[in-house]
């Protein structure tokens, strides 16, 4: 049996779908070479490792994995295009952007599209829709703040965020579960009806100026003294503990959603949810624990942008951010380290737009619209199809 | 066939409506104009409790909020002098009116074809900054051309925003949801591109050149003023292009073979394709039209009182999602969009510019609005609080409802 298995995982690394991410990873490579620690000033580099890579796409593609070879074939392409961008920057300039430090920073930008994409998750495999991730998010991120300034504890902040965002995702869930409601409509509604509540309270409790400075913050990790500026010091040594709390959460929901009989259950009321309710299973409140659940996570994740990071309020604060983790969840095809991948990579992007601007203001700005392009493209089918649970948005009725 | 039918999925006989369009066919059964009225009262109730939980008196506040719309000027409607504030407001309300008419219009045409959508804000976005674009460029046009060209492509713009969601739809099964959240976003940053200091589109007249607005448009693009100074956001003739369009989305709808397709789709796409209608096309078709209406309000409001448009602008514009609200409320028909358009334009005027208030402030009724308007979706959204409306009316008995909906209950 064992040379059997053998013979099958040898035969998987030439497989035409295995040559198809090797592609991938050398379009990838061409571009990293380009940029610090490496920077290589040469554009030969770039140039063939991204042919190699198209290659690699060409002949994965001529061989039946289509989408993923030509997926490859875009990124080489892309590769060499960044590639010798960079060799023609200025070396100050390359070191300006990509820091250590640019790590610390995508872990930043990338933790509240986690906490969401995760939240997401709960509700979707349930079979909820959830557009209202955004909502979610924003009440967490008010009331987070408003509860850490009137208690003066990070704790309660954060714990009155989650509850409010619980409250919300409560009003999606029984007019999504109960009565029987559009979800997408819904959860629109709940975006809407988010972003009234916590502007008018805004208004109402600090008359729309911003939340007076020096709020309870959530605390850093200290792994390494402030002194030490080596590479593991700039880009883990001094992360928030939303972050490490989200990196966890991403295992513990991994854990709970694919190996555990609540979330074979949560699943199954996700994928037939009449079948589900045959074999004993109660479909409503497992649809409502899980939504209420994604607004929780979608809160939490608000509110470390305003407690953990900002450390301050202003209006509609989330700007979009919960429409990416929903973005992040598709792209990660409804799965949690699928999901965290994407979190990275769009988190990735928003910190270096933020350091673009030492080549071009344009660029900086159109970089931010690129999570959004990616996601199209993966919705599209060009890099893989991305498969929602069957029973999504559809209400259940007992019978 | 069954190759065109690839991403419609046949609905399973035991589930209730599910399609966007059996739902809307359950609401436009459920109990006629009751459900409207009586979703949008709901709304304003418990808006008002909010503001009375908040120490404020509800019924003063809503009174100072259809004064700001400039809804009393009926009390002596041969009064027109827009130096007057009742009549200067009325005609702040209806040039919000006009848009929102458009906007409707953009997600309820699409609604009757089956589809949601919710990239309104997008194509209303297109469609403004190529209404912009055209309008600081071709200076040297005739008045009238240099309008319809601004015009024409502004909807075209829009038409083709949308029609990127309706062709993934088509082509791969994308949910149009998803896709026009995105297409959203990318119009959003595009916007900050276009207008931020050294982008396309910015470089204001006569004015400090870091300043991350757009150029005025020229006056030979400006539409003209029927009702106020034309320096002062008068009422412009895009007022009566809105009207027309609410006669072209009924016409279109019910008197044409195209908005039978669409209409035959939106109910049941299976049984549509089986009739030899082709559901593909018709969703990109569907797609692009809404995406025309929501791109010709970006224009109009870019040629009828705009005449600029800046980053700061981009970031604060919501009047395409609220057009979301719009076409629920007004239950995607021409009637029912005019009379919603007319109450959210009074409600977004009326709380915000034009709110002369000690009993609230405008920028706390700013956010009123919003409150009534995710209230109103929520509502309307859902369809056992619509059926219990309808049953209260005694309606069930004179028209028996579809088994889906008896298995509701």
């Amino acid at each position: 049996v064992s040379t059997y298995v053998g013979q099958l995982d040898a035969a998987r690394f030439v497989r035409p779908k295995a040559i198809a991410t090797y592609g991938f990873a050398f379009g990838v490579l061409a571009f990293l070479l380009a940029i610090p620690p490496v920077s290589a000033r040469s554009p030969v580099w770039p140039i063939l490792l991204g042919i190699i890579a198209a290659f690699a796409g060409v002949f994965a593609a001529s061989r039946g994995a289509a989408r993923a070879g030509w997926g490859a074939v875009v990124v080489g392409m892309l590769g060499i295009a960044l590639g010798v961008l960079a060799t023609r920057s200025s070396t100050g300039n390359l070191d300006q952007v990509f820091t250590a430090s640019l790590i610390a920073s995508m872990l930043v930008f990338a933790t509240p599209l986690t906490f969401a994409a995760i939240g997401g998750m709960f509700s979707e495999r349930s079979g909820v829709v959830n557009i209202g991730l955004e909502g979610m998010m924003l009440m967490g991120a008010f009331w987070g703040i408003w509860g850490a300034d009137k208690t003066g504890s990070w704790v309660s902040g954060l714990v009155i965020g989650i509850i409010s965002g619980g409250l919300l995702a409560l009003v999606h869930a029984f007019f999504a579960i109960h009565l029987r409601a559009d979800q997408i409509v819904g959860g629109t509604a709940v975006n809407f009806l988010a972003l009234g509540i916590t502007g008018y309270f805004f208004v109402q409790l600090y008359h729309g100026n911003n939340v007076p400075t020096g709020v309870s913050q959530i605390p850093n990790v200290n792994l390494t003294s402030k002194s030490n500026h080596g590479f593991f010091s700039e880009a883990f040594g001094h992360l928030n503990v939303m972050i490490w709390a989200a990196m966890a959460l991403v295992v513990v929901s991994y854990v709970v959603m694919f190996k555990t009989p609540l979330g074979l259950r949560i699943r199954a009321c996700g994928e037939h949810p009449r079948a589900a309710d045959t074999v004993g299973i109660n479909v409503y409140l497992l649809r409502y624990f899980s939504v209420v659940l994604s607004g929780m996570l979608a809160a939490a994740g608000g509110a470390y942008l305003t407690v953990g990071y900002l450390n301050t309020y202003n209006e509609n604060v989330t700007a979009g951010r919960g429409f990416i983790a929903l973005a992040a969840l598709i792209f990660g095809n409804w799965r949690p380290f699928g999901a965290f991948g994407a979190a990275l990579l769009f988190g990735l992007s928003t910190a270096i737009a933020f350091r673009l601007p030492v080549y071009s203001d344009s660029a900086a700005t159109l970089f931010q619209a690129l999570p959004y392009v990616i996601t199209l493209i993966a919705v599209a089918g060009v890099i893989g199809r991305s498969t929602p649970p069957a029973a999504v948005g559809r209400p259940y009725v007992k019978q | 066939l069954s190759e065109s039918l690839a991403p419609v999925t046949p609905p399973e006989p035991d589930t209730p409506p599910t399609t966007v369009a059996a739902r809307l066919d359950l609401m436009h059964r459920a109990g006629g104009l009751a459900v409207p009225v009586a979703t949008g009262i709901l709304a304003f109730v418990i808006g008002g409790l909010v503001v009375l939980a908040t120490g404020h008196n509800p019924f003063l506040a809503y009174r100072d909020i259809l004064n700001g719309a400039g809804l009393n000027w009926i009390a002596h409607p041969w009064d027109t002098d827009t130096a007057n504030t009742a009549p200067y407001n009325l005609t702040q309300t209806l040039l919000q009116t006009t848009t929102l008419i458009l906007t409707g219009l953009a997600v309820a045409f699409a609604f009757r074809c089956g589809l949601f959508n919710i990239g309104g804000q997008g194509q209303y976005f297109m469609g403004l900054f190529v209404a912009s674009w055209v309008g600081t460029s071709f200076v040297n046009m005739t008045r009238p051309a240099h309008i319809l060209l601004g015009i024409v492509a502004a909807s075209l713009a829009g038409a083709a925003w949308a029609a990127i969601a309706g062709f993934l739809k088509a082509a791969v099964g994308a949910h149009e949801v998803i896709t026009t959240i995105m297409l959203n976003w990318i119009a959003y940053w595009i916007g900050n591109y276009l207008f931020q200091q050294g982008g396309p589109l910015q470089g204001p007249a006569n004015k400090p050149l870091d300043i991350p607005i757009s150029a005025d448009i020229a006056h030979s693009a400006k539409l003209p003023v029927f009702w106020g100074d034309s320096d002062l956001q008068g009422l412009h003739i895009g007022f009566f292009v809105a009207i027309a369009a609410l006669i072209v989305f009924w016409a279109l709808l019910n008197r044409t073979t195209l908005g039978y397709e669409v209409r035959a789709v939106g109910y049941n796409p299976t049984a549509a394709a089986y009739g030899g209608i082709k559901v593909r096309t018709n969703y990109v078709r569907a797609m692009a039209i809404s995406g025309a209406f929501a791109g010709l309000a970006g224009g109009l409001d870019m040629l009828g009182y705009l005449f600029h448009y800046g980053t700061s602008d981009v970031q604060a514009s919501a009047i395409g999602f609220l057009g979301i609200a719009v076409a629920l409320l007004g239950r995607n028909t021409a009637v029912g969009v005019a009379i919603a358009a007319l109450l959210f334009g009074a409600l977004v005027f009326g709380t915000t510019h034009g709110l002369q208030s000690n009993v609230i402030d405008p920028s706390l009724a700013g956010h009123l609005t919003e409150l009534i308007q995710g209230l109103v979706v929520l509502f309307v959204g859902a369809d056992l609080l619509i059926i219990s409306i309808w049953r209260a009316g005694g309606r069930v008995r004179r028209r028996p409802a579809k088994p889906a909906a008896e298995a509701a209950s």
